[in-house]
């Protein structure tokens, strides 16, 4: 890395540009040294500023390899255990260790989980589907080679639609498209471990067998938030359909990224991989950092190589001759006599979709009335928390909010603002998942029914809230009235405590009275403070005008 | 046929001498123990597995005492070609790679066996990974031709000089399976597994002048059995007779959940009529295995078998399979290829040969490996990973498929035309001794060998060798029936009618005799009468 550019970016358009400015780079700075992160896609897509123009732009290509683990009990070909963070070698079953004479068996739940994700994304589901060997040579691949899908996988053709904000702004939000070029079955490798001071190699081969989904999308992205977005979409489906658990952190997600950068008019240029990608944030760094670098290469007259190409094993494929075809079915080719343990229906499969993503967030829109931005957060935070979740797709935070509307006379616009803002953050605050809110659906719907019904202010029901994640078993209600939270109905009471802030601010009631009606919110705030939010904000104001005008 | 016990059939005899009393399982297994020490020189065994053998033997005489036997293979004794794997005994595939190497688990065929109370003896000998055609290139050394130690053999072969003895003349078995066929052919079990890639089981078989069965591919299931080649392997049965092929086919068939690649019906075991009728079949003689090679005394047996069928109403018609002469070269590429890459397992890493050279994880590697394979297995595995070169794979594996799929659509077509079986030589000659057999190089002596055999492999075919005569030095000589795809039973069932023709001698083995005392002396033979 020989300089920091700044970069004016014409997003996912997308022609980056060079400019000419360049600083000197620390010594040590790390990958992404601070203040290049200037780069940032521009979802609108429309030209920015070029800055110090006249230098020929760039375009940015950014395709995604995929590797999603299969949630499934058992592994891809044989019957061991699929558990993460097991004890090392403890879930290998002869085959996985590449014992002799052991042969392959198809795990069906695979299959069923590829056929699930491929629907969800368009593809064309193939109903013959073929299983090659792919060789390398490493210690954790213990056959030789790894059985994956090469020639005929079991889809192809699909595409996923995501969606991304528009400079950060969470109202401002396109749409765009990636093509899926196919999903294959495989095989996942086990782990090596090298130790360097005894000089041995450790493997664990828990992982090895492990069902794997791995997808190839298309270089249809031109920018490190358009792939994250894509991702981040794509997790969200997975673990919707349950057919991946998707969990970055734990491996079961994993990205590379395909970057290349071209002039316009100009073939595409040197891919290089960025790879071993860890995390959503990651990915969008690592994207944008490869573009920069390689723009800042070839803008210094390099050339980009690829270094990753050349540990590809020269090897070929071979069909697998252990596995026959894979044949999946549908309505019209299901044989009549066929034993329906033994075959797999695509059409049963699609009819027992859930749904997906976007349909969840469209059906909030339109049955709550809720802004199309609060459905993204909605389903995106639920992704977020599954980190720490097995049961990722149900009882998530559309279910929470959907139920507390359910149980409440409160309008879901105003719901959604007391889950979005109240809800959320405590739980981000404290790592809490939707499950373990210690404030049900039923008994946040409790207290905004005491809300609703005017019988606390908001500023009560928040004091209530904060008591209710004590989880101390108490009820809103119970809580309003240890605390004497409850409105004051006794208008009298009222009267005196606002003659009381009106006689002991002169100076204010002036300003008032000479017009500045701004001022009366203090005498509100005053009020409410005396009658620590017990009282009505609306008929505070009425009773201090009415005293006023007086 | 001879009146002793250990040279007769399974079905027909010894189960109803097990059946009646007049042995018991142990003193069978004592027996065959018994020959095979003394018959050790053949180096059928790799393995004798004398303790399990006889308790196995034990609970068979229990269930047998209790009128509970498991089945007509309780107390059986028999050897498995140590390439299936068996639980708790070595299982070497005559490797450095694997020796001392003991499987956890039995392959299915083996589990079939034990669970039908079979004896299991032990593990034969054979070429190292089943890669070659003599039973001369694996690790424990050569395997000798129960024939040539035959009283007919010694008659007729005369010695060079009187210093060039024994040792000079004993002949090759043929192979790979040249173990489990010494071991049938020698009594020293009832049966033998052995393995069928290119014509492993048949080619033994008819040097050792035993029945050699290769089923259908899918029929049998390979869980447990070492690959060579994957989508020709099968395993193989050995037996005297063709009516103890038929028991052991139909203890073994069948869909196997743990090998994919098997049918996905049951398997109806059956019974071969005891009057085969061939009058209304059709026999097919393909004439390109007139292959150059051919000895005159096989030509000659060949189209005397051609007649018997004629003569007994049967319909006999040439045939041709023009493109069975590509199915050496293309066998070359498909065999070596599958092998490069079921051979990448043995790293050493889990299990196995692993070499003390610890300078890298790639020195590890290489060292491993070349110490623990042979030449053979060596060779062809720089061969096919050539073949599976990206830049090759191409040019010649996926060509070699399409070659494969032609042969295959030669048989096809053949049976469709209304030919029930085909009728061929298995080899190309009688079994020549190991000192001319080792002038060739095992790449030269396999591909001359497999040359009749293989096209069934190519094809999935099942096919059977039944011995036929003794050539003129007094060796047998087999011929080959080969059948349509899953017709096992016709394919017996003309093998059995052939095999009653022809009364196939009953070889005069000095060793076998001495250990043969007792049971049916005072009876006349009861077989094939």
């Amino acid at each position: 890395m020989a300089a920091v550019l700044a970069m004016v970016a014409r997003g996912c358009g997308g022609v980056w540009r060079r400019l000419r400015q360049r600083c000197a780079v620390r010594p040590g700075s790390g990958p992404f040294p601070r203040g290049e992160r200037a780069v940032a896609c521009n979802a609108r897509g429309g030209m920015m500023s070029a800055g110090k123009s006249g230098l020929t732009p760039w375009i940015p290509v950014v395709g995604l390899e995929i590797h999603a683990q299969i949630s499934s009990n058992s592994k891809l070909f044989s019957g061991s255990q699929v558990q993460f963070a097991a004890p090392p070698n403890s879930l290998v079953s002869f085959f996985d260790a590449s014992l002799p004479g052991t042969l392959p068996v198809l795990n069906r739940r695979c299959v069923e989980a590829a056929v699930m994700t491929g629907l969800a994304l368009n593809c064309h589901i193939n109903k013959k589907s073929l299983f090659d060997r792919k060789h390398y040579f490493y210690a954790d691949l213990p056959a030789g080679y790894q059985i994956t899908q090469q020639r005929v996988p079991i889809a192809v053709n699909g595409s996923l639609s995501y969606s991304l904000c528009i400079d950060n702004k969470m109202s401002q939000m396109v749409t765009k498209t990636v093509r899926i070029k196919q999903i294959q079955l495989e095989q996942d490798s086990g782990k090596s471990l090298h130790d360097d001071a005894r000089s041995q190699t450790l493997v664990d081969l828990n992982r090895a067998g492990v069902g794997l989904m791995e997808l190839v999308m298309e270089p249809d992205m031109c920018c490190g938030e358009e792939a994250a977005a894509a991702v981040r979409e794509l997790q969200l489906i997975l673990q919707t359909l349950g057919s991946s658990q998707a969990v970055m952190a734990e491996g079961q997600l994993r990205v590379d990224a395909n970057v290349s950068v071209h002039h316009p008019g100009e073939p595409y240029g040197v891919r290089t991989e960025v790879k071993n990608i860890n995390s959503i944030r990651f990915l969008a760094k690592a994207v944008d950092y490869e573009i920069q670098r390689q723009i800042e290469e070839l803008g210094n007259g390099g050339t980009i190589s690829n270094e990753t190409r050349a540990f590809d094993s020269k090897l070929g494929f071979m069909p697998e001759p252990n596995l026959p075809p894979l044949i999946l079915y549908d309505a019209k080719s299901l044989p009549a006599n066929m034993n329906h343990q033994q075959v797999i229906n695509i059409d049963w499969i699609r009819e027992r979709l859930p749904d997906l993503p976007s349909v969840k967030r469209e059906k909030l829109v339109e049955q709550y009335g809720i802004l199309p931005e609060h459905s993204f957060t909605l389903l995106v935070w639920q992704q977020d928390q599954n980190c720490n979740s097995r049961h990722s797709n149900e009882d998530g935070l559309p279910e929470f909010f959907e139920n507390v509307v359910k149980q409440t006379q409160m309008k879901p616009k105003k719901v959604i603002g007391w889950i979005l803002n109240d809800l959320l953050s405590y739980l981000k605050q404290h790592s809490l998942t939707v499950k373990e809110s210690p404030v049900s659906s039923f008994l946040l719907a409790d207290l905004l029914n005491l809300l609703e019904k005017k019988e606390i202010s908001s500023t009560a029901a928040k004091q209530v809230l904060a008591e209710l994640w004590k989880g101390k078993g108490k009820t809103p209600l119970e809580t309003v009235k240890e605390q004497k939270l409850e409105l004051l109905q006794d208008q009298k009471e009222l009267e005196q405590i606002c003659q009381a802030v009106i006689d002991g601010q002169e100076n204010e009631v002036m300003a008032i009275k000479a017009g500045n009606q701004k001022v009366l919110n203090k005498l509100i705030g005053l009020v409410q403070k005396k009658t620590q939010g017990r009282s009505n904000p609306v008929l505070v104001k009425q009773l201090l005008e009415k005293k006023l005008s007086e | 046929m001879g009146a002793r016990l250990l040279g007769h059939a399974l079905r027909s005899q010894v189960s109803a001498a097990l059946k009646e009393g007049r042995v018991t399982p142990t003193e069978l297994c004592q027996r065959c123990l018994a020959l095979i020490k003394s018959t050790k020189f053949l180096n059928a065994y790799i393995t004798v597995t004398e303790e399990t053998a006889l308790k196995q033997a034990e609970e068979s005489e229990k269930r047998r005492k209790r009128g509970q036997p498991l089945g007509i293979l309780d107390g059986i004794p028999i050897a498995v070609k140590d390439n299936f794997n068996t639980a708790g005994i070595e299982t070497t595939c005559a490797s450095n790679m694997l020796k001392g190497y003991i499987s956890p688990y039995n392959a299915t065929v083996v589990q079939k066996l034990l669970d039908q109370g079979a004896v299991l003896l032990g593990k034969t000998n054979l070429d190292e990974f089943a890669m070659g055609s003599g039973s001369t290139d694996g690790v424990f050394g050569p395997v000798r031709n129960p024939w040539s130690y035959s009283k007919q053999y010694k008659e007729k072969s005369v010695p060079k000089s009187h210093s060039e003895d024994e040792e000079y003349n004993w002949v090759i078995t043929g192979g790979s399976s040249g173990g489990s066929a010494a071991a049938v052919s020698s009594f020293t079990c009832f049966a033998a597994l052995g393995s069928d890639t290119g014509g492993s089981t048949r080619n033994p078989a008819a040097h050792c002048g035993v029945v050699g069965l290769k089923p259908t591919y899918g029929l049998i299931s390979r869980h447990g059995l070492i690959p060579l080649v994957n989508s020709m392997d099968v395993p193989g049965i050995l037996t005297r007779c063709v009516d103890d092929a038929a028991v052991l086919l139909g203890s073994l068939a069948g869909h196997d959940p743990k090998d994919s690649t098997t049918i996905q019906d049951d398997f109806k075991p059956f019974e071969l009529p005891d009057l085969p009728d061939v009058s209304k079949l059709s026999i097919g003689i393909p004439k390109e295995y007139h292959a150059p090679g051919l000895s005159s005394e096989i030509l000659s047996l060949w189209s005397k078998a051609a007649d018997l069928f004629k003569n007994a109403g049967a319909k006999v018609v040439e045939v041709s399979l023009p493109h069975t002469r590509y199915s050496i070269v293309c066998y070359h590429v498909l065999c070596t290829a599958e092998v490069a890459s079921n051979m990448a397992r043995f790293d050493g890493l889990e299990y196995g040969h692993r070499s003390d050279v610890k300078d890298s994880t790639e020195s590890m590697y290489a060292a491993t490996r070349r110490e623990g394979f042979n030449d053979v297995v060596r060779g062809r595995i720089l061969s096919g990973n050539y073949f599976l070169l990206k830049q090759n794979y191409e040019k010649y594996f996926v060509k070699a498929q399409k070659v494969r799929r032609l042969i295959a659509n030669d048989f096809g077509k053949v049976f469709g035309s209304g030919v029930d079986i085909l009728l061929t030589p298995t080899t190309l000659s009688d079994a020549v001794p190991y000192t001319e057999f080792i002038q060739e190089d095992n790449r030269t002596r396999s591909a001359q060998d497999d040359i009749l055999t293989q096209a069934a492999n190519m094809a999935g075919l099942p096919a059977i060798n039944v011995p036929t005569a003794l050539s003129e030095r007094g060796l047998p000589v087999g011929l080959q029936f080969i059948g349509r795809s899953f017709q096992e039973k016709q394919l017996l069932t003309v093998a059995k009618w052939f095999e009653k023709q022809v009364q196939f001698p009953v070889i005069q083995l000095e060793e076998a005799e001495r250990h043969d005392n007792g049971v049916f002396q005072h009876q006349k033979s009861a077989s094939f009468s």
